[in-house]
């Protein structure tokens, strides 16, 4: 039987060899299905709380649970392979064509090539690229379409949870606000459990069934969008206010 | 008699001697890649390993090769064929180029490659044999050229204890103070140099992934 909760964090820390606390006492849990967003500065946590997600970083206190199981008792691999992972940098293989970037964990999996084949050709039209670019490689892509490759690949073997970590920071306005609005229709389709980090409030508003606010390595609050336009604590206030006041009369609305 | 004259008149010996200088440099460098490569993998995997083994792979090479030659002579079962003593001391060069090559080369890998194939779920060898290795290919094709063009030169000094190669001429020469002979087995191995060089240099370029 499923665990209630997709992902639990149990009152977690997180400490990097021998240097100071970097999280402290996060607890947080995030439903089947729903998009939530690590939001806040640079330096806040956010990434290092996603790695604790799929064991790139161990907590040296408390427990991260996916599934209901302790990332201690997790196999790595196994649980890596249920968890697609998108990165700001994309990290495609520079040396494999797209299809065979899309194809990596189907192929570590050792599905049939058929299957393989197939799955690519269903993954490149979901992410919105011509069929004729499979046979590409990375290098002749716009950031955009890495992106969209990026994306691709982390849904090959069809995971239930997605990873994302500000995919989007990278590539100009218009790409960005376009992929944004794409994935958001994407979201709605697939309804894959999603942790999305981002820094922008706006993305952040678009994507999120709850955003998830953090401040030097602590929680500060866990609010819907509509709830954190609203907020009076301090400082969700001034997040929004850096993003401009029409996002307060927003809220009033 | 000038140089092409002397090279006309004695060339099944210059053949024969290239021969064997390419033996000596062919076989000891293959030596060293078979122990080098995995010498470089393992000190990108346990740093604590870096320093000792770079550090000895630095310390041989200050040793000055005609001295390595001596040293090897009294040496049990390499002392007995100066041909063993030759390829043993050659190998012991090329070691550097290649370790420090594998481990330049699979460390340059952008980080971000390695964190989303290890974020997927990649295992270290899936990691290691289809990302790291194949993108530091170039990388480590450099330091085999390095090796070998290194190596053509010091094979010459192989001759010193009596195993062969074009070093025979150049010792010869020098015994008999005639420039041509001298010559006569330093100009095939710069060409070999040479050659090894250009050869390695497009293999280099072929398998450098382009980004």
């Amino acid at each position: 039987m499923p665990h209630e909760f997709a992902i639990e964090f149990r009152n977690v820390a997180y400490r990097a060899d021998g240097s100071r606390e970097l999280l402290h006492g996060l607890s947080f849990s995030v439903q089947r299905g729903e998009t939530l967003v690590l939001l806040g500065k640079s330096g806040s946590g956010k990434t290092t709380t996603l790695k604790l997600i799929n064991s790139l970083a161990s907590p040296s206190q408390g427990d991260v649970l996916v599934d209901g199981r302790s990332t201690r008792e997790w196999d790595v691999i196994r649980l890596r392979r249920m968890i697609g992972y998108v990165i700001q940098e994309v990290g495609l293989f520079p040396h494999f064509t797209v299809e065979r970037n899309i194809a990596l964990v189907p192929k570590i999996e050792n599905w049939p090539s058929e299957r393989i084949q197939e799955r690519v050709r269903e993954l490149l039209s979901l992410v919105g690229l011509e069929p004729q670019l499979a046979v590409r490689h990375p290098r002749e892509l716009s950031g955009g379409q890495k992106q969209r490759v990026g994306v691709a690949r982390a849904l090959a073997a069809d995971p239930p949870i997605l990873l994302m970590d500000e995919p989007f920071g990278a590539l100009d306005p218009i790409t960005r606000a376009e992929m944004q609005k794409e994935f958001a229709a994407l979201q709605k389709r697939l309804n894959k459990t999603v942790v999305f980090v981002t820094h922008d409030l706006r993305e952040a508003l678009l994507l999120a069934t709850r955003i998830a606010l953090m401040e030097d390595g602590r929680l500060v609050a866990i609010q819907t969008p509509q709830e954190f336009l609203k907020s009076k604590e301090p400082f969700t206030r001034a997040y929004v206010e850096a993003f401009g006041t029409d996002l307060l009369s927003r809220g009033e609305s | 008699m000038n140089l092409w004259q002397f090279m006309m008149q004695n060339r099944l010996e210059v053949v024969e001697l290239t021969l064997e200088h390419l033996w000596l440099v062919g076989i000891s460098t293959l030596i060293a890649v078979v122990i080098g490569v995995p010498l470089g993998i393992m000190i990108t995997r346990w740093p604590a390993l870096n320093r000792p083994i770079l550090g000895g792979a630095n310390v041989i090479q200050t040793i000055p090769s005609l001295a390595l030659f001596g040293f090897l002579l009294p040496a049990p079962w390499f002392g007995e064929r100066a041909d063993r003593m030759a390829i043993f001391a050659l190998t012991l060069y090329a070691l550097l180029p290649l370790i420090r090559n594998t481990y330049a080369g699979i460390k340059g890998v952008d980080p971000a490659v390695v964190e989303a194939g290890r974020g997927m779920g990649m295992t270290d060898s899936q990691l290691l044999f289809q990302v790291q290795l194949p993108l530091a290919l170039g990388v480590i094709i450099a330091g085999i050229r390095v090796a070998t063009v290194i190596s053509v030169g010091l094979a010459t000094i192989a001759a010193a204890i009596g195993a062969g190669g074009l070093g025979e001429y150049i010792f010869r020469g020098l015994a008999m103070v005639s420039n041509q002979v001298i010559l006569a087995g330093a100009i095939p191995a710069a060409i070999l140099a040479l050659l090894a060089d250009f050869g390695f240099g497009l293999l280099e370029k072929s398998l450098t992934p382009k980004s």
